[in-house]
């Protein structure tokens, strides 16, 4: 049976104003049972107000051999940081 | 003559039927058909156990004899205890653990969103906490009825096994029962007789909806509110005893 069920990935929203982050994946035979899943095992400790659930399979990311093209480039680049002002004390979550 | 009693009883009942069903679903851990169904019925199975405890303080705090939640858990026999049958039947195998799932919960559901409203103020508080757990618990059966119902050839046929190994024990739910009227008549409790229409229309709906066919059962002639049993209630109080009569007052 377990052959069967794909993979979905989880992203928990831990309370409003904030983004759905990526919590880890569930199998699942469909995507409301994968929503269910997700509850269970992933907002048991009141971790999450809102679950998104999304098929692996529809999940296209850089693959480990291309780092270098794609990050590196970034490195040594210290103007790009937000370093040079002050961030109101008031402001969370940023 | 005092009502402190009755209460009790209706306590334990309701305990008894929580304690004894998490028990039995506590059983699937490692033999779900998944990882994450496994982790699910565990999660349900603890609600329950989360349920069963308060209940059991408050009968054994209103009965006032000094017994514990463990005392009514762990050092009564068969006969004392008064959950219903259908809570203690072998598991099965999934198809029949989510259709006793389906019929426990919805029962569940609409006894303890009645009983929000009990005049007793701990009953009332274990049911607005319980209803939500249990709402969850009904829609996962409910799911899964729907999937298994309407899924396979095969999926169906086990599922409606299911449904009829389990069906000779729902009428037992629904029958009088003296300690439910009596305290019901005063606001206290839930009269379980009143819950089988609106049980009966949820699960019909589930039922249509999964392509299954309601079952034509006789039904068993029950009495676990009375203490009385089936045999596999004896072969799950061994397990769930053992560890707390072989060696009394262990701790972790």
């Amino acid at each position: 049976m377990s052959r069967d069920w794909p993979l979905w990935e989880v992203f928990v929203r831990s309370r409003r104003g904030l983004s759905h982050i990526h919590a880890g994946s569930v199998h699942a035979p469909d995507a409301q049972m994968a929503l269910r899943n997700a509850r269970d095992l992933y907002t048991r400790r009141q971790e999450g107000v809102s679950i998104w659930v999304v098929p692996s399979s529809a999940i296209t990311a850089v693959s480990p051999d291309e780092k270098d093209p794609y990050f590196a480039s970034a490195a040594g680049k210290a103007y790009r940081h937000p370093t040079f002002y002050d961030i109101p004390s008031e402001v969370r979550n940023l | 003559m005092s009502i402190q009693p009755a209460i009790a009883g209706y306590a334990l009942q309701l305990g008894d039927d929580a304690l004894i069903a998490a028990q039995r679903l506590s059983e699937w851990v490692a033999r779900a058909p998944e990882l994450e169904e496994d982790v699910a019925l565990a999660n349900i199975a603890l609600d329950l156990l989360g349920q069963a405890r308060p209940l059991l303080s408050y009968a054994g705090e209103v009965e006032g004899r000094g017994r514990t939640e463990d005392d009514l858990a762990y050092f009564r026999d068969e006969r004392e205890f008064t959950n219903l049958q259908i809570t203690e039947l072998a598991c099965g195998d999934f198809g029949e653990a989510i259709a006793r799932q389906l019929v426990f919960s919805c029962y569940q559901f609409e006894m303890y969103q009645r009983l929000q409203s009990s005049r007793d103020e701990t009953l009332a508080a274990v049911a607005a906490k319980a209803v939500k757990e249990v709402a969850y618990h009904r829609d996962h059966a409910a799911q899964w009825t729907l999937r298994l119902g309407d899924g396979t050839e095969e999926s169906h046929r086990r599922m409606q096994a299911g449904l009829t190994r389990c069906w000779p024990y729902v009428a037992e739910i629904f029958r009088p029962d003296p300690l439910g009227q009596e305290l019901a008549a005063r606001g206290l409790a839930v009269d379980a007789t009143q819950l089988r229409p609106a049980w009966g229309d949820y699960i019909a709906a589930v039922l249509r909806e999964a392509t299954l066919a309601w079952p034509e059962t006789i039904p068993a002639p029950g009495g676990g509110r009375r203490g009385l049993h089936t045999e596999q209630l004896g072969q799950l109080l061994a397990e769930m005893q053992y560890l707390a009569r072989c060696h009394p007052g262990a701790r972790w």
